[in-house]
């Protein structure tokens, strides 16, 4: 009697777990797959289910000149971004991994505080710096404020890649006569070289989407991307949105599918 | 030149390679910061008077302070909701199989690689007057008129939620992966429940992970300029709209200022609270 019980409890148990995930996993999934839905829709409004399909949208979008040009604005900042990040970024993560000293363990803190602190104030700050020292907002201070906030995602990930390098095997490398520089290039970035990448994905991919920061550091001819749509949507709800946010939406789907065949996203790097 | 100290370590790299980064976070980081600080202690806008006025109108001004108070309870709410939804992911992905752990990982990765305009506009038709709740509704009879669900507290903490998500599944599904799964069985044989075994055994070992994902998801919900602004619209204001009024529509840059260092060290005690936590729970998680 008391084992039949006791299979209930556990029958219980694992049915609240199972469907309070599967209601989690849809409300994750959901939103994007609504606006992919709506973004093929033949009417004027985002009704869902909508009256019909079409590709109207989408060949409204290629008329879009300011969605281009703001499109065009983003990917250069998050290209320039994401570039200097790694640079910047990868040098530091191979300073500060493994080191045991307090200079390593505060510089690591540092870099990663533009994770948690908001954006908005740094972005503020930042412009008040620019506008004393007479520094006008331009693409320039829009790479300087992404970079900020873009490379503790490069740091971070190659310092997990590099906390997993056999030490063993930068000493076997020494000891056959490798100089330091040949087995950096020829042991070390091989091997955190999925590492690098990961960071850089995720670098490119927020500076892409960043507001907060361009907000404060763009010019009046720097339209970006997330920038526009967000106007676009306070003042109306505009279906051509909804036909960007669908190659938006595709184009991640397609990236994240190459990387996980180049880097494996594993949780391990994403944490 | 050959004659390299044999002690000398290979495996590790000279501090020289952190200075570059160092430099430009000293430039562009903290110097910007350290600005913010100091332009917040002056009474005028030219920034010539000393004093702690822009403080004082905020700590005495009951709408600042609402403000204030409705943004660290959103940040509440949010993460309560990730914590209750996400850690039967975590929980999940621990049970199935190496393909279903892949498909959970990229439906829980996806969110947070998707532009967070996009996600934000997806919440918009979905909570709308002719969304699809509210259309599923009046066609199943079960109300007249539409529900108010956009610019409301209710769809700003879940649209958070959903965006947020991951930040809080992905440290838990690590530190689920770090429990032994015979305590699981040794509980159970020993005649407690399944439900016992998880309030006792699972939840108490995977507090770091709690703590972690917490963390991550309060920082990120609090300062998430766009959903709430979008989501919440004109009526409901939070920090972060607060802080941009003040210092673009009203150009009151050391009011602004003020208010960024307050929500800054708002963050900053919230962060070191779940620190502080997560260091006490390590210790509990190991013994």
């Amino acid at each position: 009697m008391s084992g039949r019980k006791r299979t209930l409890e556990a029958f219980s148990f694992e049915l609240v777990m199972t469907l309070v995930a599967i209601i989690a996993l849809i409300l994750i999934i959901a939103p994007s797959l609504v606006v992919l839905i709506v973004s093929f829709t033949s009417g004027f409004s985002l009704r869902f289910p909508p009256p019909g399909y079409s590709l109207r949208w989408y060949a409204e979008l290629w008329d879009a000149w300011q969605l281009h040009f703001a499109a065009k604005n983003s990917l250069i900042v998050a290209l320039w971004a994401t570039g200097l990040s790694v640079v910047l970024g990868v040098a530091a993560a191979l300073a500060i991994s493994r080191s045991q000293r307090l200079s390593a363990r505060l510089l690591d803190s540092l870099f990663m505080s533009p994770l948690v602190l908001p954006a908005l104030a740094f972005g503020l700050a930042a412009l008040m710096l620019f506008s004393l020292v007479g520094l006008p907002v331009s693409p320039l201070t829009l790479v300087i404020g992404h970079t900020v906030v873009c490379v503790p995602y490069v740091v971070r990930n190659t310092v997990a890649a590099l906390a997993q390098l056999e030490p063993t095997l930068l000493e076997s490398s020494a000891v056959l006569g490798a100089s330091r520089l040949y087995t950096f290039r020829r042991i070390v970035l091989p091997l955190i070289r999925p590492g690098i990448i990961a960071g850089a994905f995720i670098a490119f991919m927020s500076s892409f989407d960043n507001v907060p920061v361009s907000l404060f550091l763009r010019d009046a001819a720097t339209d970006m991307l997330p920038i526009r749509m967000w106007q676009d949507l306070e003042g109306k709800l505009d279906v051509t949105i909804a036909a960007l946010s669908g190659v938006l939406i595709i184009a991640t789907v397609a990236m994240v599918a190459v990387m996980e065949r180049v880097t494996g996203l594993s949780p391990r790097n994403s944490e | 030149m050959g004659a390299a100290p044999a002690s000398r370590d290979v495996t590790s790299y000279g501090m020289g390679l952190a200075a570059p980064l160092a430099l430009f976070f000293l430039l562009f980081f903290v110097a910007p910061l350290l600005q913010l600080f100091w332009l917040s202690l002056h009474n005028d806008t030219a920034g010539l008077h000393w004093g702690l006025g822009q403080y004082l109108h905020f700590l005495t001004d009951p709408f600042s302070l609402g403000v204030l108070g409705s943004t660290l309870l959103l940040g509440a709410e949010v993460t309560a909701v990730c914590l209750v939804l996400g850690f039967p992911i975590a929980w999940l992905y621990q049970r199935v199989g190496p393909k279903l752990q892949t498909v959970i990982i990229l439906i829980v990765l996806l969110p947070l690689l998707t532009s967070v305009v996009v996600r934000t506009f997806a919440w918009i038709v979905i909570l709308g007057r002719q969304g699809i709740i509210n259309a599923t509704l009046q066609s199943l009879g079960v109300i007249d008129t539409p529900l108010k669900l956009l610019y409301t507290q209710f769809g700003v903490v879940i649209a958070l939620a959903q965006v947020q998500m991951p930040l809080m599944t992905l440290p838990l599904i690590t530190a689920l992966g770090r429990i032994d799964p015979n305590l699981d069985d040794a509980s159970c044989s020993l005649g407690a429940g399944s439900w016992r075994t998880f309030f006792r055994i699972v939840l108490p070992l995977s507090l770091p992970g709690v703590i972690a994902g917490c963390t991550l998801t309060y920082a990120a919900a609090i300062t998430a300029f766009i959903t709430q602004s979008l989501v919440g619209g004109g009526q409901m204001l939070f920090m972060p709209m607060y802080l941009y009024q003040q210092a673009s529509t009203l150009q009151n840059w050391p009011f602004a200022a003020a208010i960024s260092i307050i929500f800054l060290l708002a963050v900053l005690a919230v962060v070191s609270v779940f620190t502080t936590l997560g260091r006490l729970s390590r210790g509990y998680g190991g013994a």
